[in-house]
């Protein structure tokens, strides 16, 4: 069981309502500011997520929310299967400079035959080499990121240099389905790495995330699932080599809340679960956007403020500071300066 | 005078600007003094170690990555009431003999992404993306710029590119490389396919659900084989803005079918009436008007209190742009030999060059190099030059030097005669490099009647006065 101090993490998916509207997300997202929320999410996929129903890009919309606010984390749906790595990192890594440092995104694939025939380029896959595959691409989106050392750039009048190029680093990253070279077109962002986050629900998901994620998502309604959940993937993150701590499992529920006294039954649910050790935190999914985002930030979020369970405001400036993760340090200057000792 | 046949006037011209947010080559002068700044607005967020060190940063030289100095550029030129704003893309850091090029400025953010977030703080500028057609495919990208296009309100542009190197395609899952014909079929093909995804849902139904077929398309085609339903509902424009740039044969019949704004390098009066007669005249046979298409040459420019005062300061930029090293580089560029060995400031190798040699990777190749050879050997005979004085005189002169009167002059005659329909502004400061421009020469073209005094529509097609493609869809 996790020790009572331990802070609980809240997060918000901003799905639903006005699609459409830069406005509109802007203004959820101010909301969901105001109610201090580590961060917000936005779902995506490559097709049309229902016949007949559109969504524009997550990581666009994030972006043009990034300016309309100033601590909340920003996490949207990328998918990996259809798309180029070095794309990916360059708009991950360009989401966190423009939020100077709340970028993060929640990794994704694309299993379906007709979002296959959407790009034209290789069949479907089964969804076990998919999640495979999807590692890999975290895997070197995340070298791409450290394909920069934070002091590459040295502007030396004396020797006509901009950048130190002993600082800048190749990434030759090969695997069965793609190769790159690096380094990227873009320096390393304020965070050294935005989060990544996975949804861990599906079992074949959980590999990925165990391994590579700052954040996972279990979507349950069920404590025990949420707590078996959470305890798999620290195991499997332990086998890897890593801190368990430092994966930080969300149980993902979808509210649907009335009223006022909803608001408030629903923090006394998630005190009691955090207390049981189910999760780390949590990730509401509003049935309703608008009402029940209100309905979260003016009910729930305040009622666990006053038992000391969240804080009332944002005391660091980039998400990883939300998140109590530290900022990575850079392999590839890691490795530079261990072969000169 | 120009006599440009079939058109007769009665009122001016009016001029398209563009602002480019200065580039990764030496032309963007990264040493200079800092540059004012303009008010920022008051940030919380931006608290911390990273904001402190990239305030001193901003204040010292001008970040060319920190989001600060694109919303600087971006609310000048809106301020300006200029068209659009342009970010250039590039896929693969260059080099130089087998090591990375480290004597410009280097490092961008992805474009679609920052303007993006810079829709959020702009109102009607016009926000366009180089966006290379060779290293993407169609659904994905126009997913991305119909996004743009809806969160900007109808203000995206995007800036087709193709590459066919190896050494780009060592990035990519698809890998080089194209022959150059293919080059231009892929992107025709590409642009005509997503104009297919733009137009595959009907206009007026991105509120609830819609029928299941909405956004159906299939294009089977020699480059892309795909069909489905498209995700974005048709966006405020219809069809983002497509822009071109390249100057071959291939490059001005791909912009006269498809483009609706060609980037030029024609700096001369001269050379940019052939072009624009040239371009605008192949328009007809695919059914389109002169005015369908805007033609703006990429062009810098100094300003000074007097002529002597910017010759002045002209030349001292020259000397910003090539360093001792740079000039040594550009030479070694031309020889294809190592010259490491040689003094910037002593004269011209005798040696002689290596033509067949490829030193750089990942920039456009010089296009005739014993010529240039020849040519420099005269220069720096004739004047006694060194080697970087050498290569200050003999490239990158700026394109308009002047006092503001005399810039607005030269600018407004190449509109008014039929050499350009406006103009992509590439300053060489980040980011204050057009607050002169837009303070100095915006208004004296706004006297003359020949630039827009507000912003009079919304979207980018209403600024750059483009038809929406609509009429010509319904009719298809």
């Amino acid at each position: 069981m996790p020790p009572l101090n331990r802070p609980l993490r809240l997060a918000v998916a901003l799905d639903g309502g006005a699609r459409y509207s830069a406005s509109a997300f802007a203004e959820r997202a101010q909301l969901a500011e105001r109610g201090a929320f580590d961060f917000i999410t936005l779902e995506d996929s490559l097709g049309q997520p229902a016949p007949g129903v559109g969504r524009l890009d997550a990581l666009a919309v994030l972006a043009s929310v990034a300016p309309a606010t100033e601590r909340i984390g920003l996490l949207p749906t990328v998918t990996t299967t259809h798309t180029e790595p070095f794309h990916l990192s360059a708009s991950i890594a360009t989401l966190d400079w423009v939020s100077r440092g709340r970028g993060g995104w929640i990794a994704d694939v694309s299993t379906s035959e007709a979002d296959a025939r959407l790009i034209g380029r290789r069949p479907a896959a089964p969804i076990d080499e998919l999640w495979h595959e999807a590692g890999e691409v975290v895997d070197v989106v995340t070298r791409l990121f450290d394909s920069w050392e934070d002091d590459a750039e040295i502007r030396d009048i004396a020797t006509g240099r901009f950048i130190d190029r002993d600082k800048l680093h190749y990434v030759d990253f090969e695997t069965a389905t793609f190769s790159v070279r690096g380094p990227s077109i873009v320096p390393r962002p304020p965070q050294g790495h935005p989060v990544t986050a996975i949804d861990a629900t599906a079992p074949h998901a959980r590999q990925t995330a165990a391994r590579y994620a700052d954040v996972a998502f279990v979507r349950t309604q069920d404590p025990d699932t949420a707590r078996a959940v959470r305890a798999d993937l620290r195991e499997r993150a332990r086998a890897w080599g890593r801190e368990p701590d430092r994966l930080i499992v969300l149980a993902s529920l979808s509210v649907d809340l009335d009223a006022s006294a909803d608001a408030v039954a629903l923090a006394e649910l998630v005190a009691a679960w955090h207390t049981d050790g189910a999760a780390d935190g949590f990730h509401f999914r509003p049935r309703d956007a608008e009402r029940d985002l209100r309905l979260l930030v003016n009910g729930t979020v305040p009622v666990l403020q006053h038992r000391g369970l969240v804080r009332h405001f944002y005391p660091g400036a980039t998400l990883r500071e939300h998140l109590g993760l530290p900022r990575p340090t850079n392999r590839y200057a890691l490795a530079r300066e261990a072969s000169a000792r | 005078m120009s006599n440009s046949p079939g058109t007769s006037r009665t009122t001016r011209r009016a001029i398209h600007l563009a602002a480019h947010f200065p580039g990764v080559n030496n032309t963007t002068v990264w040493s200079a003094p800092p540059t004012p700044q303009a008010p920022q607005v008051s940030r919380p967020g931006s608290a911390g170690p990273t904001a402190e060190r990239s305030a001193t940063r901003q204040s010292a030289f001008g970040s060319q990555i920190d989001f600060s100095s694109f919303t600087h550029l971006a609310r000048t030129a809106e301020r300006g009431l200029f068209d659009f704003f342009f970010l250039a893309e590039g896929l693969r850091l260059r080099e130089h003999q087998g090591r990375i090029h480290d004597l410009d400025v280097v490092g961008r953010p992805e474009a679609i992404t920052v303007l993006s977030a810079l829709a959020a703080v702009t109102e009607h500028l016009g926000l366009a993306a180089t966006v290379n057609a060779t290293f993407n495919e169609p659904y994905e990208l126009a997913r991305r710029l119909a996004s743009l296009d809806h969160l900007s309100g109808g203000r995206a542009a995007w800036n087709v590119v193709t590459s066919s190197d190896a050494f780009t395609g060592e990035n990519f899952r698809r890998g080089g490389f194209l022959d150059r014909a293919d080059r231009y079929t892929r992107a025709a093909e590409f642009v005509a396919a997503a104009r297919e995804l733009w137009d595959s849902w009907p206009p007026g139904v991105e509120r609830g659900r819609t029928g299941g077929a909405t956004g159906s398309f299939a294009h089977h085609g020699q480059h892309f084989d795909i069909e489905g339903r498209f995700s974005v509902p048709r966006s405020p424009q219809g069809h983002p803005v497509v822009i071109q740039a390249g100057d071959s044969g291939e490059g001005r019949e791909f912009a006269a079918a498809t483009a609706d704004v060609v980037f030029t390098r024609h700096g001369t009066l001269e050379a940019g009436r052939e072009f624009y007669a040239d371009v605008k005249g192949r328009l007809a046979a695919y059914g389109r008007r002169p005015d369908d298409l805007k033609i703006m040459p990429g062009v810098t420019f100094v300003l000074g209190d007097t002529a002597a005062e910017a010759q002045e300061k002209a030349a001292e930029i020259r000397r910003q742009q090539i360093s001792p090293q740079t000039a040594l580089l550009t030479l070694e560029q031309v020889w294809g030999v190592d010259l490491s060995r040689y003094d910037p400031d002593g004269p011209l190798p005798d040696i002689e060059p290596d033509y067949e040699a490829q030193l750089s990777q990942g920039r456009v190749r010089q296009a005739d190099p014993r010529a240039i050879v020849a040519s420099w050997r005269a220069l720096a005979k004739e004047k006694g030059l060194s080697i970087r004085q050498t290569v200050i005189e003999a490239t990158g002169r700026q394109s308009f030097i002047g006092t503001p009167e005399a810039v607005a002059d030269e600018l407004d005659t190449f509109v008014q005669t039929d050499a350009a329909d406006g103009f992509i502004l590439i300053p060489h400061l980040t980011p204050g490099g057009l607050d002169d421009f837009v303070k100095r020469v915006v208004p004296l073209l706004q006297e003359r009647g020949s630039f827009r005094t507000r912003y009079t529509g919304s979207t980018l097609r209403a600024h750059l006065g483009l038809a929406q493609p609509l009429g010509e869809d319904t009719a298809a």
